[in-house]
């Protein structure tokens, strides 16, 4: 087995650099990729475009690189649960480019899978429409949207093993498992690092052949942004 | 006037056997608290989830499970979790029947626009513009006017759009109503003690009345 273990967060992300373009993991704060998170602000690493379903809350996450203006551009679906965010966008600091959800999951899976576009309905004769082809097939209109690929992807599993075989736990999967096979390098944090055997193969979800660095992350905050109980 | 917990309610009345349902933010979460036991029904999750249970209670709140409006939730027995691409496939591909949604316009054609007003803060489409596109069967949830008193049905949006010709069905707190084929709001009911005149002028687009409309009945 080839191993990709590193030794910590900073040691994953001592490459990525000023500019770099970056997919990172999670729906609202969960599955998020905390440690790197914390590594990368340390690094003040500047002019980041981020490849996100979200951006964060003001004090987690993203929320954080917004704060300390790491961010360039952001690639997401729904932002704005933080005021810094705001902020930056109507000062012209900060660009967005807003995806339908299910368009940014697919052209992230499309350029893990080497598929340079597909044709979607979601977004035809709405904005997101403007300036791509359209294309009949059975009656039904649908637009062309090209695939994604970043220089690094940040994502974050349950188990991992040294190989890089990943295990998610819940709706912390979301967008994980399509970034991880979309990244020129896949840096994969995992709350539990276990040796090669320890898995059960049929059991893995990301094949450890798109994981270029794996490390078990030091804390996990699993910030909750709704908590909702019944009594 | 309906409350929102009576517009849930109604709708929940459109609810079928077997269905796979997504349930937008805001009213139609509450669709959930008022589909009836009898019928069996899988609640779908855009974030990656078949089998949205109750909000939990506060022992067993886990982080690594929420609903798409980012809130605790649990998991009924035989829930599925899958990635947001797998979500977005059963979407697009219409294995979802029903998607019930709010709005902040819809068209007499069936568009629906409710992710952006021109001069505020863009939050962005999320997961509404994948599902407005693809599924079968599509709910409105809104109140039937504005805050400022304007009408929320409408000859043409004129708000940036989420989709077009998608929606089927609208449920306000005055009225349900469907869409036209040719284009028209058709009153199928009334809110108990709203009458058709009233409907009529809060009502910009094109208001279709076949026969007597009944009032809507709650069980």
């Amino acid at each position: 087995m080839i191993l990709k273990t590193v030794k910590n967060a900073e040691e994953a992300v001592a490459d990525i650099s000023n500019g770099a373009m970056l997919m990172m993991g999670g729906f609202g704060l969960s599955g998020i990729p905390e440690n790197c998170i914390s590594a990368l602000l340390k690094k003040e690493v500047r002019d980041l475009t981020i490849i996100s379903n979200n951006a964060g809350v003001d004090e987690f996450g993203i929320g954080l690189f917004l704060q300390k203006r790491m961010v360039r551009k952001m690639i997401s679906s729904y932002v704005g649960e933080n005021d810094e965010f705001e902020r930056q966008l109507l000062s012209g600091e900060l660009e967005v480019e807003l995806v339908p959800q299910g368009t940014l999951a697919e052209r992230i899976r499309a350029g893990g899978a080497g598929i340079p576009a597909f044709f979607t309905p979601a977004g035809v004769g709405t904005e997101v429409a403007e300036g791509k082809e359209i294309r009949e097939f059975n009656g039904k209109l649908y637009l062309l949207e090209t695939a994604l690929t970043a220089d690094f992807a940040l994502v974050k599993a349950w188990k991992g093993d040294t190989a890089g075989n990943l295990i998610f736990k819940g709706t912390a999967r979301n967008f994980n498992p399509m970034m991880a096979t979309a990244g020129k390098i896949t840096i994969a944090e995992v709350e539990e690092l276990v040796p090669i055997g320890t898995l059960d193969p049929n059991e893995v979800h990301t094949p450890g052949i798109y994981v270029q660095r794996i490390f078990q992350g030091e804390k996990y905050e699993k910030r909750i942004e709704q908590r909702t109980v019944t009594a | 006037m309906l409350t929102k917990e009576q517009i849930a309610q109604r709708i929940a009345q459109e609810v079928e056997h077997g269905q796979y349902i997504n349930l937008g933010i805001g009213i139609p979460t509450l669709v959930a608290n008022y589909i009836p036991a009898h019928l069996d029904v899988v609640l779908q999750s855009e974030n990656g989830l078949l089998g949205i249970g109750p909000f939990p209670k506060e022992a067993d709140v886990d982080p690594d499970l929420i609903n798409a409006g980012k809130q605790t939730i649990t998991m009924l027995p035989g829930s599925a979790i899958f990635d947001s691409a797998q979500s977005f496939a059963m979407i697009r591909g219409g294995h979802v029947h029903l998607t019930i949604l709010g709005a902040m316009e819809v068209s007499e054609h069936g568009d629906i626009a409710n992710w952006k007003i021109p001069g505020k803060m863009v939050k962005g489409m999320g997961g509404a513009m994948d599902l407005v596109a693809s599924a079968k069967n599509i709910i409105v949830a809104m109140q039937h006017c504005s805050k400022d008193g304007h009408s929320k049905l409408l000859p043409t949006c004129s708000l940036p759009l989420t989709g077009i010709r998608c929606v089927k069905k609208i449920v306000t707190d005055l009225a349900v109503l469907e869409i036209d084929p040719s284009g028209g709001f058709v009153l199928l009911e009334r809110a108990p003690g709203i009458t058709v005149e009233e409907i009529k002028a809060k009502t910009a687009g094109r208001l279709i009345l076949r026969g007597e409309i009944p009032e809507m009945t709650f069980d």
